[in-house]
């Protein structure tokens, strides 16, 4: 594990010899071009990313309703026949009522939820903001872990001990224990650190917390990974060549870490993606009036023996999402990290 | 060996207190909180606000108050649920726990069993149609949310299938104590059980064949079948065994963090009173003291499951023995 | 030299091994056919990447079966080992030929005694109690040199010195008392003190086990001290053999010259310099047409481009163009030189 890096990774080729016509990183884009299943998961991905960010665009249109406003009393046509969205039950005692099941038309193709609003769309919208959330909380982790990672790992010493210990402490607090706890106090009444104010319905609150909930578990890797290249060979010879320790840092160290968040990029999605539902099934991630596919979920929760495609659908959009990411980001640990000395989850 | 444990011990300790003390600052140097309102109620009288300010120490300095805090969590075990005025928080806590246990303990042992199988499985016959195959429905199961399969599972065996012979027997969602209905307690937690094992069979699948496939790229796997031993005797006893170390980490780890409160999508889906749940309603009634402490609750048993960890590794690893 | 009567121990003919790779079939082994009698010792010399690992792993069918394509026969006594099944050929594997692995720290399973490995080879092989077999075991351990044997069995291989780990590792590949012992570059890993140790081991229990033994190497020195017979692989193929005396004597391919010009002198002044070879071998992927040594070759000509003629059924022969004279000739250019120069 000591020795990170083979001599044909070793990137004091990627940094100098940029003349060379094949660059590791080239290589393993090339690699990745050629990785069929990996390229099917990407396509899938583009395909989802078009469809629920121009969610805006066109969803209103086709579904004809807000999707953000309750319509119970709405009627739509079906086979010629007027017909209510919440139709009044038939069971029981007649009391309440019960949504629209999915009609597989352009209005609601999959039926309407508690107040009448349609899924489908709802959907769309929901996927938009769930992919917004797991992509900023992405790049949130990915900074405060290589900041910390880096840090930690270059400078060491009291510096390495302290922030290490910190990152064992958040290491050992269970994920979503932490997300409560941060969600519970920021939901509630927002974050105002001085003259900045985050609302508290903002999706501000859910980025932050999904972003730093996961930092140890890149900052430890990219910890590790910058002490071993610090003891590798074309480290030791630059050193001792008498370079300066800050371009060690950005022409040596740093561009192999990039390899590593490469890996870590679509994983992190995945990982950012469920984690999101989870909080919002939870009632403590986006909030109303704004949707994201754990909030659907949530809400179809009460219609799940009536009508069970108000929380099925947004899980099998998370499943094929996810699924698609776990996929691509195989191919690219396969194309960026052969030797696999990473294996995030 | 008697340094290294005192070590380990202190580091057991700094990490409780590390989490005890992000949790205080969560909770209570958020800025702009007003913990002593969050903690005397909503709808609380000016009074009763200002005398839970003195009561806690919310108008002394931060350290102060992280001492009388623990010191109400652990000495005095008097912290006060505030939505049922009066109820002492740890004997709930304490109740709560046999039923993450249980449900924790049997989905332990599925995934265990299942990630050996499928790991071993595929790499047994790697490349071939029988590892893909597992190979893929091992990453659909990484990939499903744990509380929306444990809904499907739900919608399946409580209402679409639950007249067929299939899910006839599974009870309504509940628990039923081991000690008073052992049929029924085992009846009600299947379903639980293996929705929650389905993702980390899935992880423990997919990490063991990678990790299978990485030794036997090893000389020693190769002396072993120079030796002529049979294929089984070669992953099993030699192969499987040099890998069931980062298995048991990920176990140690997985199981602390389950114990801890992570089964509470799963408790809430299947209406078990765990932790979790505890953790869940606390949460929404903003339920200050109850929350506090379920946390702390569960920092504790993730540090205890990393130190038992460290110390089974002695017992799989002899290259650890003498370290 | 051939009993006509009696099949070789082991008797290889014409063996082809290629693998699958992305960018398609690569031959690393061509045309490698030889024979090994009863006690013999037999040296395979070459360079790393020359394929004489992989020739004998493909004969012990312990490449992988996906992407390792074994073509031509293999006879062990007699009997067609190659796409033998599994379940048979494993009685023969560790039974009737033992494999020694190169490197001894890698070799053992670091989570069971040297002891346990012993015991669960005898054990796979032959019908004997726990207690028999552990007492081999320390036997096995004893002969082999290594002090305190009842201790050693149960350590862990990390708990063993490299030249211990060897001799354990040489205890259990004697532990059925094999036919055949392949030797994979038993000494690469070792001090060179080691390394005479275990040669020395070699030798003596060829003498008492009687067990023939193959030894890889490439290291010349290796081989003039413990050979009978030598074969020269270079770029998968035998580009020369004979026995040690012969090859010593009188080297006849321009490939060995250089090998024995690289071995440094035991008597008279050191050179400044050791002659070596100029350039790489070829990996298996960009093995030339023809001569597959002619690019490196100083005696290179026009009929280089081909293949050379291939090496007679026995005796001291080189898979070369150069006739005998000039063999001679560029032999004597090359080791007279050190000797004017001096």
């Amino acid at each position: 594990m000591t020795d990170a890096t083979s001599p044909s990774e070793t990137p004091a080729a990627a940094g100098t010899a940029t003349g060379r016509p094949q660059s590791p990183f080239r290589r393993a884009m090339v690699k990745l071009w050629y990785d069929r299943a990996a390229m099917i998961a990407a396509s899938v991905l583009v395909a989802i990313v078009i469809t629920c960010l121009l969610a805006p665009v066109y969803a209103k249109y086709v579904s004809g309703t807000d999707p953000f406003r309750s319509s119970l009393s709405a009627k739509i046509m079906i086979d010629g026949k007027r017909v209510p969205v919440m139709a009044p039950s038939t069971e029981g005692l007649g009391l309440g009522v019960t949504p629209i099941g999915p009609t597989f038309g352009a209005k609601y193709m999959l039926g309407a939820d508690t107040q009448g609003r349609d899924v489908a769309a709802r959907l769309l919208y929901g996927g938009r903001n769930s992919l917004l959330i797991a992509g900023a909380a992405t790049l949130v982790c990915l900074f405060f872990a290589t900041l910390i990672g880096v840090t930690s790992g270059f400078f060491g010493g009291a510096t390495d001990v302290v922030l290490s210990r910190f990152l064992d402490v958040l290491w050992a607090f269970p994920v979503y224990l932490l997300a409560i706890s941060l969600s519970i106090i920021l939901i509630a009444q927002g974050l105002t650190i001085g003259p900045f104010t985050i609302e508290s319905g903002s999706l501000l609150l859910p980025i932050g917390i999904i972003g730093v909930i996961y930092v140890p578990y890149v900052a430890r890797p990219v910890r590790g990974q910058v002490i071993a290249l610090k003891r590798s060979e074309f480290v030791l010879a630059s050193i001792g060549l008498g370079i300066p320790r800050w371009r060690i840092l950005f022409f040596d160290i740093l561009p192999n870490v990039t390899t590593t968040l490469i890996v870590f990029v679509p994983l992190m999605m995945a990982l950012n993606i469920v984690t999101e539902s989870a909080l919002s099934f939870l009632s403590i991630g986006v909030q109303p009036p704004d949707a994201s596919w754990g909030t659907i979920i949530q809400e179809g929760q009460g219609l799940l023996y009536n009508r069970p495609m108000v929380s099925v659908a947004p899980g099998i959009a998370i499943v094929i999402t996810v699924l698609a990411l776990n996929i691509l980001g195989d191919g690219v640990r396969d194309a960026f990290d052969p030797r696999s000395k990473l294996r995030p989850r | 060996m008697i340094t290294a444990l005192i070590r380990r011990l202190a580091e057991m300790v700094f990490v409780m207190v590390g989490i005890s003390v992000m949790v205080f600052l969560i909770f209570f140097a958020t800025p702009g909180s007003d913990p002593a309102a969050r903690i005397a109620g909503r709808n609380a009288t000016q009074e009763a606000v200002a005398q839970v300010r003195v009561d806690f120490g919310f108008d002394r300095p931060l350290p102060v108050q992280y001492v009388l805090m623990m010191k109400r969590l652990f000495v005095d075990r008097d912290l006060k649920s505030f939505v049922n005025r009066g109820q002492n928080v740890i004997p709930q806590v304490l109740e709560a726990t046999p039923i993450t246990l249980s449900l924790v303990f049997g989905a332990a042992v599925l995934w265990v069993i299942g990630g050996l199988a499928v790991g071993v499985i595929a790499a047994a016959t790697q490349g071939s149609l029988i590892d893909r195959t597992l190979m893929v429905l091992a990453l659909i199961g990484v990939s499903m949310p744990v509380f929306w399969f444990g809904e499907v599972m739900n919608l399946l065996s409580q209402a679409r299938f639950h007249d067929t012979w299939l899910f006839s027997w599974v009870p309504a969602l509940g628990y039923k104590p081991l000690s008073e209905d052992p049929w029924g307690w085992f009846k009600t937690l299947v379903i639980p059980w293996f929705s929650l094992a389905v993702l980390y069979i899935g992880i423990y699948g997919r990490v063991l064949r990678a990790n299978l496939v990485e030794a036997y790229q090893e000389d020693f796997i190769r002396t072993a079948r120079a030796k002529g031993l049979s294929p089984a005797r070669v992953m099993l006893r030699h192969a499987l065994r040099t890998s069931l170390i980062p298995f048991i980490t990920m176990f140690g780890l997985d199981f602390g963090v389950l114990v801890g409160g992570s089964a509470l999508l799963t408790e809430v889906v299947f209406g078990l009173n765990g932790i979790g749940r505890l953790t869940y309603i606390a949460l929404q009634n903003l339920d200050l003291p109850m929350i506090l402490a379920t946390v702390i609750y569960a920092s504790f048993f993730v540090v205890l499951a990393n130190a038992v960890v460290d110390f089974i590794y002695i017992f799989v690893d002899p290259r650890m023995r003498e370290a | 030299m051939t009993d006509p009567i009696r099949p070789a121990l082991l008797d290889v003919d014409h063996l082809k091994v290629s693998f699958a790779t992305d960018r398609g079939r690569v031959t690393a082994i061509n045309d490698v056919s030889f024979r090994i009698d009863d006690g013999e010792f037999v040296a395979i010399v070459g360079e790393s990447g020359s394929g004489k690992t992989v020739s004998l792993l493909s004969i012990l069918g312990l490449t992988d079966r996906r992407t390792t394509f074994v073509e031509g026969t293999a006879a062990f006594r007699g009997r067609p080992i190659l796409g033998l099944p599994d379940r048979e050929l494993r009685r023969i594997r560790g039974k009737q030929i033992a494999f020694i692995p190169q490197d001894p720290l890698t070799a053992l399973t670091p989570v069971h005694t040297i002891g346990w490995q012993i015991v669960e080879q005898i054990r796979t092989h032959e019908t004997v109690s726990k207690e028999a077999a552990k007492k081999r075991a320390i036997e096995l351990l004893d002969e082999v040199g290594l002090p305190n044997p009842a201790a050693a069995f149960g350590r862990y291989p990390h708990q063993l010195s490299g030249g211990m780990r060897q001799r354990a590792v040489i205890a259990m590949a004697l532990s059925c008392n094999p036919a055949l012992l392949v030797a994979d570059e038993p000494t690469t890993a070792l001090d060179v003190t080691v390394q005479a140790q275990v040669l020395d081991l070699l030798k003596r229990l060829r003498r008492d086990h009687g067990s023939a033994i193959i030894l890889i190497t490439h290291d010349m020195g290796v081989v003039a001290e413990v050979a009978d017979r030598v074969m020269v692989m270079y770029a998968g193929r035998v580009i020369e053999r004979g026995t040690a005396r012969e090859i010593f004597a009188a080297p006849e391919h321009p490939y060995t010259w250089g090998l024995m010009a690289s071995i440094p002198p035991v008597e008279g002044p050191r050179p400044h310099r050791l002659p070596s070879i100029p350039g790489t071998p070829p990996t298996p992927a960009n093995i030339p047409p023809g001569c597959a040594f002619a690019p490196r070759c100083a005696h290179r000509f026009a009929p280089c481009a081909g293949l050379p003629p291939a090496l007679s059924a026995s005796g001291h022969d080189a898979f070369c163009f150069l006739d005998d004279n000039a063999r001679a000739a560029g032999r004597a250019a090359l080791f007279a030189a050190p000797e004017t120069a001096a």
